[in-house]
């Protein structure tokens, strides 16, 4: 009972919020550092194609990038209300 | 230019800037309390203090001192007024005009300065000051909200649900300049277009063609395939619509620092005419990809039909907020990156000097960086809705 007393505080709310919004900068530094290794190996191996990997690279970050916003955006909602 | 002399031309000019920087936080030093936003008491608690007869000291002991949390907030969210410079007390900002619509009562129209930045009331509304939880309904009316409000200061809530606001706020105007903007630039090229027929582009014309000639090939014409030519109004629209608010957003000076996609309601509105665009043009394939996916057992359907129909409203939503997060996320990074000096400079003013430079420059990469992140997400949003587009069209002809 303790544990969930402590648990529904609102402080160790918004803790948790970001947390998870942190945990979610994670998540998106991973999936990036992903894409980019694999963006600069295939560059390395056929540099003339370098502006269509560019291109297709910047579009995958973005989209990595909307999820790991969501998360964030909720980290904000929780943390500041 | 040499190596050595090209390092050497940048060190000169860092070396320049610094110096620069170093003196000029000198005179940032010399004022006391400049730029440190004291936090605003409540206009109660001020109205009492003016009746009482007293001045309002902006002196050490009621100095609130720097509130980052509040003065991100106030930048990132919306304004009945634009606020140029200034602290709280002594603002230099010009108002906006309220327009509000009383149920039974018709129109009122009247600028925002009436309200003295929160500390009266006018005509029976006023701001809130701070979020209001009602004892009698329940209702939260939210803080920075005009609602109609006695002289006391208390929310009149019969009268408030009569009550539609239509005023032209910060991002209201600024929607509205990008909007001339936009109209401007454009009615500009095409009429260079029709006047140099034949001939090679000149001026803003070479600088839009490529781009308009971008959306086209590189987004809509591999996305949505032959009848892409009815969806490039729309995709076109967007992408510099949410591009130049995306600019202007950055940009420091008055009119133009409002956080317009920033604020939810616009990219809820963008997403909500690509799933309109997309739900009136989708054919049968499309619908029944979605309902009855087709080669799937009757079982699993009964799984995959809710997820798609789920997935159907989540992609606008995802749509929503990939670019509200990012462009929001970005402001509010900058901002604390600035609110670094004033936060260092509570301590003493030294220490704020010593943070200010290496504070500046982050801000001018972030601004650099936060710059092509707009770009990128004008085009993420206009490759997405293409995307969806193509789908909603796809004949694939086997079926």
């Amino acid at each position: 009972m303790e544990f969930l007393t402590i648990l529904l505080d609102p402080a160790i709310a918004k803790a948790g919020a970001v947390i998870g919004a942190g945990i979610a900068a994670l998540g998106a530094g991973v999936g990036i550092g992903r894409i980019g290794g694999s963006a600069l190996e295939s560059i390395a191996r056929q540099p003339e194609v370098k502006g269509d990997i560019a291109s297709n690279m910047i579009l995958a970050a973005a989209l990595v990038e909307g999820a790991a916003f969501g998360a964030l955006a909720l980290g904000f909602i929780v943390g500041l209300a | 230019m040499t190596p050595n002399k090209y390092i050497g031309y940048i060190l000169t000019r860092l070396l320049m800037v610094g110096f620069f920087f170093f003196g000029g936080s000198f005179v940032l030093a010399a004022q006391e309390g400049h730029g440190e936003h004291a936090a605003q008491d409540s206009s109660l608690h001020e109205e009492a203090i003016h009746a009482a007869g007293q001045e309002i000291h902006h002196d050490y002991e009621t100095h609130k001192g720097f509130e980052p949390g509040k003065m991100i907030m106030e930048h990132i969210g919306d304004a009945y007024d634009l606020h140029f410079w200034g602290s709280h007390e002594h603002p230099v900002s010009m108002p906006l005009p309220v327009i509000i619509y009383q149920s039974g009562e018709g129109f009122k129209t009247f600028l925002s300065s009436r309200f003295h930045h929160g500390h009266d009331t006018y005509q029976g509304y006023g701001i809130l000051q701070e979020e209001y939880l009602s004892p009698v309904t329940g209702k939260t009316y939210f803080k920075g909200k005009i609602v109609a409000m006695n002289e006391q200061g208390s929310v009149n809530e019969e009268r408030n649900a009569g009550l539609y606001n239509f005023s032209i706020t910060k991002n209201a105007l600024a929607i509205f300049i990008s909007v001339i903007l936009l109209i401007l630039i454009m009615t500009s090229v095409a009429k260079a277009y029709k006047k140099r027929e034949g001939q090679a582009p000149k001026g803003l014309q070479s600088f839009i063609e490529p781009i308009i000639l971008f959306v086209r090939d590189d987004v809509a014409k591999p996305a949505i395939g032959k009848n892409y030519a009815k969806f490039m109004p729309y995709l076109l629209t967007i992408f510099f619509f949410i591009w130049i608010n995306n600019i202007m957003g950055l940009i420091p000076l008055a009119p133009f620092g409002a956080n317009v996609t920033g604020n939810v309601a616009v990219p809820i509105v963008l997403a909500l005419f690509t799933f309109v665009i997309t739900t009136m043009n989708g054919n049968g394939h499309y619908w029944r990809h979605i309902f009855a996916m087709p080669g799937v057992p009757l079982p699993v359907l009964l799984i995959v039909t809710p997820i798609e129909i789920m997935g159907m409203f989540l992609k606008p939503i995802v749509l929503v907020i990939r670019l509200f997060a990012n462009i929001t996320a970005g402001h509010i990074v900058l901002l604390v990156f600035f609110s670094l000096i004033f936060m260092f400079g509570e301590t003493s003013t030294g220490v704020g000097l010593g943070v200010a430079v290496p504070s500046v420059i982050f801000t001018l990469l972030l601004n650099l960086l936060e710059l092509l992140v707009g770009a990128i997400q004008a085009y993420v949003f206009t490759l997405l809705s293409a995307i969806y587009f193509g789908m909603a069209v796809v004949d694939d002809g086997h079926h």
